[in-house]
């Protein structure tokens, strides 16, 4: 090797690891850091009687949103209030009976199955467990 | 008073060689034709800009960026400041004509071919330019942390999130997080206020730079070789239009002053009738009418793709457009440019005349 290429490749290297050490610590930066999620797996959502038929309550469920529903019949069906289109909040619609997300339109029936829009993935459902006077909601294991 | 402007003048003119500069405006010349009209939008963005500029600066004063404070402080800027409202729908009002503008701006200069050689590269930053001001428009559009932003951002952010491969990264990198937190708000205003401003004026710099080297580009077939000089004749035309926006923008913000909504609360229903600003509404609205599946793909990611690659083409048109280049009339360009405005001005329509399309 040529003495004026090593010295050209020494400083080009030297040069290139000069601003990979100061881009390196920027970049690492930039990037979030992991925060443990707020993961909760039994939530106490609502109380007994809290709820009249066909009418639905919204609560937060770990760092997300989620919906109890009283249908007409008296069941109680608890999912993420998450959209699985664009992740908005769905609301409950009385007249219909069904869950509506006025983001793109999309709806689902209290299965959690999507009717219509543009929704790919039924809505997550949850477990309901009625334990005296309050009503707990958790995570399907 | 003549004699102290005199004074003034004989002493910077040594030190700042302002006849040199002078002299240097007054060669520029700008073509007239019977299109010339399209070249003023180029100079309402810059104004426009500054008057962004001008009124962030004032609003920083008041606002703060935290899930706790920033839509009080923006209430706060509204009712108690004196001449907050004013400000603050100044900056908000102008920050969608800018955006309209920039869209006129750019059609005007497809349809004249003006992206050709040797102007590529100032179709290219001015793209750019384009990107970068939707995204200070959507970075700005949640610092008030109200219910419809905060909606806008999580569907606008995830659409960010199905790009395939990158896509949940880059989620997680712009929300500073997995949802949309006061991490998000920190993020966008450091964005707004910080990154894009220093990025935009070094394009901005780049792109007038351009202008001002290449001149005016004349569309195909014209021949006209009527000039008028740069300075002062075609700077005191564009700066009627400054003054008659300016007017426009003033009595549209007393009439219709900017509201601050109500605050965001990340466990509530989405509000009905939510839609993003305007210029993001034939996006949202295809969103609405693509089916959740296309041949097996989920078909959120296939209209998000299908924008990536509809704005890639856009930025190598002057690269696509070979007719143009040697100056011969490119009528698939310009039909196709007809059909993507068509589409856009639908799509924009069908949100506020239909909202319940797709239901």
């Amino acid at each position: 090797m040529k003495r004026r290429t090593f010295v050209n490749l020494f400083l080009g290297g030297s040069l290139l690891g000069t601003v990979i050490s100061f881009l390196y610590p920027v970049i690492r930066y930039l990037i979030p850091p992991r925060q443990a999620e707020a993961a909760a797996k039994r939530i106490l959502a609502a109380k007994a009687g809290e709820l009249a038929p066909n009418s639905a309550k919204f609560f937060r469920f770990g760092s997300t949103a989620a919906v109890l529903v009283n249908t007409s019949e008296g069941q109680l069906r608890a999912f993420s209030a998450v959209c699985t289109h664009l992740t908005c909040t769905v609301r409950y619609e009385a007249d219909t009976g069904t869950l509506f997300c006025p983001c793109h339109n999309g709806r689902f029936d209290l299965a959690g199955n999507v009717i219509s829009g543009p929704p790919p993935r039924p809505l997550e459902a949850y477990e309901v467990e009625v334990s005296g006077s309050d009503i707990y909601v958790s995570r399907k294991t | 008073m003549a004699r102290l402007w005199e004074k003034i003048r004989d002493y910077l003119e040594p030190r700042f060689l302002l006849s040199a500069v002078r002299d240097l405006a007054g060669k520029k010349k700008v073509p007239e034709h019977k299109r010339s009209f399209w070249y003023f939008f180029g100079g309402i963005c810059l104004f426009l800009f500054l008057i962004q500029v001008m009124t962030g600066i004032l609003l920083m004063l008041y606002y703060t960026p935290s899930v706790d404070a920033a839509h009080e402080s923006v209430q706060f800027i509204m009712a108690q400041v004196k001449f907050g409202w004013l400000i603050r729908s100044v900056h908000s009002w102008t920050a969608n004509i800018l955006i309209g503008v920039i869209f006129v701006h750019m059609f005007s200069a497809f349809f004249l071919k003006a992206y050709r050689p040797p102007r590529e590269l100032t179709w290219i930053t001015g793209f750019l330019l384009l990107v970068l001001f939707l995204a200070f428009g959507f970075s700005g559009y949640l610092l008030p942390w109200n219910e419809l932003s905060f909606f806008a951002t999580r569907v606008g952010t995830d659409i960010a999130g199905v790009i395939p491969v990158v896509g949940k990264g880059l989620k997680t990198f712009i929300l500073g997080g997995p949802e949309v937190s006061g991490a998000t708000l920190t993020r966008f205003f450091w964005l707004h206020v910080g990154i894009l401003p220093a990025i935009a004026v070094l394009i901005m710099g780049i792109h007038v730079l351009l202008v001002q080297t290449l001149g005016m580009s004349k569309p195909i077939g014209v021949t006209v070789t009527k000039e008028i000089s740069f300075f002062p004749d075609f700077v005191l035309k564009d700066s009627l239009g400054w003054l008659i926006i300016l007017a426009a923008v003033g009595a549209v913000c007393v009439f219709l002053p900017w509201e601050a909504g109500p605050k965001a609360d990340p466990f509530a229903s989405t509000p009905l009738g939510i839609k993003p600003e305007w210029y993001f509404t034939f996006m949202f609205t295809t969103l609405k009418l693509v089916p959740a599946h296309i041949f097996s793909v989920e078909g959120e990611v296939l209209a998000v793709l299908g924008f990536m690659l509809g704005g890639f083409l856009l930025l190598l048109v002057p690269l696509l457009d070979r007719r143009a280049a040697r100056e011969k009339r490119s009528p698939v360009f310009t039909a196709v440019g007809l059909a993507v405005v068509v589409y856009i001005v639908v799509m924009t329509a069908l949100t506020y005349l239909a909202p319940n399309i797709g239901k």
